[in-house]
């Protein structure tokens, strides 16, 4: 039904509708049309945006079970990637923009903040992740340790919607939505695992 | 009541009427251009400047108007500039009871005739880290206090703000217990730095920061300075506040700015004063401390934050 060639042809498409929002924000950012804050303008979209490709991973993994949308799986190494380009502006941000590069500062603040030492820490599982994402370094580790490596999408996932449930002061809805997807595509998955799968095809 | 921007003064037009106030014609001119924030407003700039120190630059009114937190309007700092269009504040008046020699309410109109509109240019310093300098007009909370008659046994002052859902589409969601509510004790509010404002720029309070009347409390974090006030109780036990309510292990009644202590979520240290690039250096009592220090001798400020 969706053939994978459909799925080929609109990938420069959505690659391009990705990185655009970024290209926007630093524009606004650099002549300053990013409102009244724009560090913290700049911060919150980068991240936010990163949070929602990271779930938008996961729902492309859950929706591949569903033979139609199999070839969906095309888009996710691409998603993927772009949530690691949006944790990384979310991050740089944080530490040249908003603290000026201020070490000190910076580590003291990831050791003793809870939703910045949650949001860290979900950053570094991503590296892997990232570094990974060739074909060759799935050849390399092998396509079984390869996904069991790449099950830290999950933790990295429930963390950085907790440092976001954690920083909002009151409105907490947003976050807890967000959360709330990713505990279901987790149960979904496990769910999966363990239910048998009919032998014969 | 929408504010043209061709309307708003700039601040050295705004300085310069000033002193052309102050001139021969002032008399003249002060009847025809007074509003309700201008009723006798008082020409000494040297209290307009009083408060402000040379690293400090005022704010523009644009920056002060669409960048704050006014939960009624909803949580983002856009949200009160946006959502605050239907709202009324005319007319308006103030319920004062508790420990009172007689329980009454005050129209905004009578509490103006009787006292002097100042200009005041303060820090305020929000508990998120970010700050600003705005030039606000109003008179000062002990003015207020004195005509309300207090008895001796008056220990501690709550404030109230309005309650209307149909004109305030925050107040429809559970974000925080409805109405604000807010407290000083009594030396706090009697302080001469604490003002009720009811203009800012020279022109009457915007709905999104407050209107018609809110407190300014300078050495607090911004959300002790609560706005649209309705009621005023005389208390003589401490009274409950809304974020304390919320969240007492992160605000704290007093919650005056310190740097030396951190919110449990952020530090406090710096602040990113708004419009500027680098962060700077939060100071103790957000730089008042001369003023108000002294009315903490005796308190352990970790505890008490």
């Amino acid at each position: 039904m969706f053939s994978k060639k459909i799925f080929n042809r609109s990938k420069p498409f959505i690659f391009l509708l990705i990185l655009l929002p970024s290209i926007l924000w630093i524009y606004q950012f650099v002549t300053g049309n990013l409102g009244v804050n724009p560090i913290e303008r700049l911060m919150d979209e980068f991240g936010l945006m990163a949070l929602r490709l990271i779930i938008l991973t996961l729902i492309i993994s859950s929706i591949a079970h569903i033979k139609a949308f199999k070839s969906i799986t095309t888009f996710r190494r691409m998603i993927g990637l772009f949530a690691f380009y949006y944790v990384s502006l979310h991050f740089s941000t944080y530490v040249f923009l908003d603290h000026f590069l201020d070490l000190q500062f910076i580590i003291k603040d990831i050791i003793k903040r809870p939703f910045i030492t949650l949001g860290f820490i979900s950053f570094l599982l991503l590296i892997p992740l990232a570094v990974t994402s060739t074909n060759s370094m799935v050849k390399k580790l092998g396509f079984n340790l390869w996904k069991k490596l790449h099950y830290l999408i999950y933790p990295a996932a429930i963390l950085s919607s907790m440092h976001f449930y954690m920083l909002v002061r009151a409105n907490k809805s947003e976050p807890a939505i967000y959360m709330g997807i990713i505990i279901l595509l987790l149960l979904y998955r496990v769910f999966k695992k363990i239910t048998p799968r009919p032998l014969a095809r | 009541m929408k504010i043209l921007s061709s309307e708003i003064t700039p601040y050295k037009t705004y300085l310069n009427r000033r002193k052309f106030i102050k001139g021969s014609l002032a008399s003249a001119l002060l009847a025809t251009v007074s509003s309700s924030a201008f009723a006798n407003h008082d020409n000494n700039t040297l209290i307009y400047n009083k408060y402000l120190s040379e690293k400090d630059k005022l704010n523009s009114y644009e920056e002060i108007t669409t960048y704050n937190n006014f939960y009624e309007f909803g949580t983002h700092k856009k949200h009160p500039h946006l959502n605050s269009g239907n709202f009324n504040p005319n007319p308006w008046s103030i319920k004062i009871d508790g420990l009172v020699a007689k329980p009454q309410t005050f129209d905004l109109e009578k509490i103006l005739s009787n006292v002097t509109i100042e200009d005041r240019i303060y820090r305020l310093r929000c508990v998120e880290a970010w700050s600003m300098v705005i030039p606000w007009q109003g008179f000062q909370l002990s003015e207020l206090i004195k005509m309300a008659e207090p008895l001796s046994s008056a220990k501690y002052i709550q404030f109230v703000t309005v309650f209307r859902p149909e004109e305030m589409p925050g107040q429809n969601k559970r974000t925080i217990i409805w109405p604000y509510r807010e407290g000083l004790r009594m030396d706090e509010a009697m302080n001469p730095l604490t003002i009720l404002a009811t203009g800012l720029y020279g022109h009457d309070m915007p709905n999104q920061n407050g209107a018609p009347i809110r407190l300014v409390v300078p050495w607090k974090y911004g959300f002790k300075s609560i706005k649209s006030i309705v009621e005023i109780r005389f208390l003589d036990k401490q009274p409950e506040t809304s974020w304390e309510t919320l969240a007492p292990w992160e605000y704290g009644f007093y919650a005056n700015v310190n740097p030396g202590v951190d919110h449990p979520r952020w530090s406090q240290s710096t602040e990113r004063r708004i419009g500027e690039f680098k962060r700077r250096e939060t100071l103790m009592f957000n730089g008042y401390e001369e003023e108000v220090a002294h009315l903490y001798k005796d308190l352990d400020l970790k505890k008490f934050y």
